[in-house]
């Protein structure tokens, strides 16, 4: 089947099957800093923005994206400018083995848009959705409060 | 080596502890400090190519036939209908493929786990032990002719308890005769391991002893829980060269090993460590490339196999879970004489790691406190069960739950505050090492003398952010009670007399260094650490190292990530190559003056910010030297190498602390606070060394208090997928503080040793302190799941819950 998104702000025509779920589309698309590592909703890896809303693309069927804007963790910053949250994690030696990072940014984002000033407890909420066994999470929350702030600065 | 005595005070003048040069590290530009990690904005980016972020065209997909039964014999395979499925290419299975006797177990050579492994078996010993594999034009399309493969099993009985696997008449897992191993390798008695050590006379030790006290412990499966499943990706190269690309922590090992069970020359394979997502030994291990290769080899196509999470948990490694009986003879002062651990592992259905992982147990955790004598006795057996590995502090996380509890119970019964206790009679500067030379890797080890050791700060340090004394005045009435409890801990740096690292250096015209070396960075964070130590050895800023690691083709050898050996054994290795090439510099600039007719000493020659300085003032610049000796004189590569091996291993020292708050109705444990002191040697880079601590602190939070491997009847894991398998989540861990103790190993590349896996030996005994110290109840059996904690609670209230769920 064929399926019309938005990805990472261009509109794009993709061939899927059906039964296809969205880390695989992704990736066959060369989008592969959307990572697996569950494959059943439950590490966060493969987390996009969908419709801004963070989703676990691993349980999400492609063609449910159909019609929808999608955003990746390519979209959020490159090497010339970094996101202030990618910046925050890369200062907070946050980033170990780094393969939950990518997810964890994506979280962040949303985190962040709707909560610009988030307690610690808001912060460990989110976060508990995404599995590292690198970190022990104390330095990403650490991240994700120092993005918090920085951003806070910029705007 | 005949080191002070035990009642000696035992500190020698003329034995370096690395006091007198502690204040070095305040000179360093680059070590010790704090620089943004080398890889850490491509990983932010999503950018970092992990072993499957590499698609070739016209890969086959390999999906693996995992065996349903715990013990069966295969009778027949009949693939016949799975080969007429649609996009299947190739299935393997044990008639197909050459049976070589080989032990997964990615350790140096010989290894010393048995070998009793072969690419398929004929006989399953384990749900998940490998049938059969289809490598198909699609994932999907393997995982469809899988299910079209016929196989006959004849049923045997299985051993679900270590302890029958000892008994008399009980099933023979390995009855193959190809199975060898170590001369105490019995695998007609179903023992993978053995060992009996003892040192000093021990039954004159306990004989004196006012106070001899015993207790058995049990320690549970634990899963590595990598984010990056096992992964490997093989082609051919335009010269027929096997490459493989695969998530691993010993890519040399890797090569070595499938050069032996593919019955190829080792010159034909080519093994690349790309980005690796975690490995926590469950990478140290040659778990799956063996197939695709094969597949790549018989087809002329890439080939390539990622584990699911399910087949992770069940069929790659765990933790192997130990039953241990810890026995102390103590005199009434509270000193320490006689210290005995026995203890009995179950290896799973194959003997990777089983001798190895069991000797640390012992070696990490006997010698910490100074005795008259030791005895360690151990089995390490096969059962049906999954199969056990190396798991980040081998062995150390088993032993210190036994040791650290059992000491508080022997400080207890003593009427000795458990710190006090443990201050009196730890190890210190000087000390020996009693059983280093009897718990060698799989022969005799060098002996081992103490040199850096600020276990004493440890001790003082995390007592002091946890407020010890508070113990006294907690809330240990009502429904939520509170407690303290501690735990000391030591571990090593390297496999001493065995691990050997090595790196190569080149200068390129802008004053930059390629560095190359053969250590395996699986998000650790070595390739920042070795660049730090490069850059401050040749005095020039971060980034003008440009670091390369672990290809068997373009870099030099190193026996991988594990055993703490890293900064220690790799990290000297790249100081001794830039050493080297900075001797080459010197001499390049001092042939450049003389070239100008003026005359230079080269030993009065310095480095400073990339530029060769002379005692007057003058100097010239890296990029100067290098376009010279490119170009125009005397044109040469300054280049250079380094290896090292080394026969000591410092320990790490370590003392952890936490507050817990229990409450009875539930059985639920909170950890209040964490404090984790820690003596690593200098910090090449502190905010990852606190980031190891508090990984690896939290990863044992889980071995403590949450993960542990629940079978059915057949032995078929129930939790296998993450919802079920309960990690340590951002909501679990608690506020946590981590104490770098300032010290300095002399042994040590910039006066540091190893940090990664200390922090995973103390959560279990410190949480399950602090709990005996809420409730009054000891606790001898991990993990401390609530139902474990509310029986216990009932019990001691009168009302037992009788039934069992």
């Amino acid at each position: 089947m064929k399926i019309e998104l938005k990805v990472n702000g261009d509109a794009v025509s993709w061939r899927c099957e059906p039964h296809e779920f969205l880390t695989e589309v992704l990736r066959r698309h060369g989008l592969r800093g959307t990572k697996r590592g569950c494959e059943s909703g439950d590490c966060g890896a493969c987390a996009v923005l969908l419709d801004g809303r963070e989703v676990p693309s691993c349980i999400v069927l492609a063609a449910q994206a159909a019609g929808h804007e999608l955003t990746t963790i390519e979209a959020l910053g490159d090497f010339e400018r970094p996101h202030p949250i990618q910046e925050a994690f890369v200062e907070s030696t946050a980033i170990q083995c780094g393969y939950c990072t990518p997810g964890m940014v994506i979280a962040t984002e949303e985190l962040l848009r709707r909560t610009p000033t988030p307690t610690e407890a808001q912060v460990r909420t989110r976060l508990a959705g995404h599995v590292c066994r690198c970190t022990g999470h104390i330095k990403p929350i650490e991240a994700v409060l120092r993005a918090a702030e920085s951003m806070r600065g910029r705007s | 080596m005949s080191g002070p005595g035990k009642g000696e005070g035992a500190r020698s003048k003329a034995w370096d502890t690395g006091a007198e040069r502690i204040d070095e590290q305040d000179r360093y530009r680059v070590v010790g400090k704090n620089e943004r990690r080398v890889d850490a904005l491509k990983l932010a980016l999503g950018k970092g190519t992990y072993t499957d972020d590499l698609a070739l065209p016209d890969t086959l997909h390999l999906k693996v036939l995992w065996s349903p039964h715990a013990h069966a014999r295969i009778r027949s395979i009949d693939t016949s209908k799975a080969e007429q499925a649609d996009g299947v290419a190739l299935i393997l299975h044990h008639g197909n493929v050459p049976r070589i006797p080989y032990t997964t177990a990615g350790q140096g050579h010989p290894e010393p786990s048995p070998y009793d492994q072969f690419v398929f078996p004929r006989k399953v010993r384990f749900v998940g032990d490998r049938v059969a594999c289809v490598a198909a034009e699609s994932e999907r399309a393997a995982a469809r002719a899988l299910r079209l493969i016929e196989v006959d099993y004849e049923p045997l009985e299985p051993i679900f308890d270590p302890r029958r696997s000892l008994e008399p008449g009980a099933p023979v897992i390995h009855d193959e005769p190809e199975a060898t191993g170590l001369p105490d390798y019995q695998p007609s008695r179903n023992i993978a391991a053995e060992m009996a050590v003892t040192h000093g006379d021990i039954d004159a030790a306990f004989a004196a002893a006012d106070l001899v006290l015993e207790h058995d412990y049990s320690v549970p499966y634990q899963h590595h829980a990598c984010l990056e499943p096992h992964a490997a990706l093989t082609w051919l190269d335009e010269d027929n060269r096997l490459v493989v690309r695969v998530a691993t922590q010993v890519p040399f090992h890797s090569r070595r090993i499938l050069a032996r069970i593919l019955d190829l020359p080792l010159h034909r394979i080519r093994v690349i460590k790309p980005r690796i997502g975690g490995g926590f030994g469950g990478k140290q291990e040659i778990l799956l490339e063996d197939l695709p290769a094969l597949v790549t080899l018989r087809t002329g196509r890439p080939a390539r196999l990622v584990l699911t999470r399910p087949e992770e948990i069940a069929s790659s490694r765990t933790r192997h879970p130990q039953l241990l009986r810890w026995k102390t003879g103590v005199s009434s002062s509270g000193e320490v004489l006689a210290q005995e651990l026995e203890v009995l592992a179950n290896t799973g259905a194959y003997g990777a790691h089983a001798l190895t992982v069991q000797t640390c147990t012992a070696g990490k955790t006997l010698p910490l406190y100074r005795a008259d004598a030791y005895r360690f006795l151990m089995k390490a057996v096969y059962t049906n069960l999954p199969v056990a590995g190396a798991f980040r502090g081998y062995g150390g996380p088993q032993g210190f739950v036994a040791l650290e509890c059992h000491m508080d119970e022997v400080a207890e019964r003593l009427g000795i505050d458990p710190l006090e206790f443990r201050r009196r009679n730890v190890i210190g500067p000087g000390h020996d090492n009693a059983l280093a030379q009897a718990l060698g890797e799989g022969k005799e080890g060098p002996p081992q003398r103490i040199r850096s050791c600020a276990v004493q700060e440890c001790l003082e340090r995390g007592r002091q952010a946890i407020g010890w004394e508070r113990r006294a005045t907690l809330q240990r009435t009502g429904t939520l009670r509170r407690g303290i409890g501690m735990s000391c801990l030591m571990h090593g740096s390297g496999i001493p007399g065995v691990d050997m690292g090595s790196a190569r250096l080149k200068l390129n015209e802008d004053g930059s260094f390629n560095l190359h070396v053969g250590a395996t960075d699986i998000g650790t964070g070595s390739d920042t650490i070795l660049s730090q130590i490069a850059a401050e050895t040749l005095a020039v800023p971060l980034d003008k190292i440009v670091i390369y690691s672990s290809d068997t083709d373009h870099t030099p050898f190193d026996t991988g990530a594990y055993a703490s050996s890293t900064t220690f054994i790799s990290g000297s290795a790249v100081r001794k190559a830039s050493e080297r090439v900075l001797g080459q510099l010197f001499e390049a600039a001092a042939e450049i003056w003389r070239g100008r007719g003026e005359a230079v000493e080269v030993d009065r020659l310095s480095a400073e910010d990339g530029r060769v300085l002379r005692p007057d003032g003058k100097s010239l610049g890296y990029d100067e030297i290098c376009l010279s000796t490119f170009y125009t004189h005397d044109q040469h590569q300054i280049m250079d190498h380094g290896s090292h091996m080394s026969f000591e291993c410092p320990p790490p020292f370590s003392a952890h602390f936490a507050e817990v708050e229990v409450d009875t109705e539930t059985g639920v444990v909170r950890i209040i606070k964490y404090v984790a002191a820690v003596d690593c040697g200098v910090a090449i880079h502190p905010r990852s060394a606190e980031g190891q601590t508090e990984g690896g602190a939290c990863m044992s939070m889980g071995y403590a208090l949450s993960e542990d491997f629940v079978f059915d009847a057949g032995g078929r894991l129930l939790n296998d997928t993450f919802r079920d398998y309960k990690q340590f989540t951002a909501l679990d861990v608690p506020p946590f503080e981590t104490i770098l103790v300032r010290s300095f190993e002399p042994a040590g590349p910039y006066g540091a040793k190893s940090v990664s896996e200390i922090p995973s030996d103390g959560p279990g005994p410190t949480i399950a302190n602090a709990l005996a110290d809420a409730l009054g109840i000891r606790f001898r059996e991990l993990p401390l799941t609530p139902e474990r904690i509310r029986r216990a609670w009932l019990e001691r209230q009168g009302r037992p819950l009788e039934s069992s769920p």
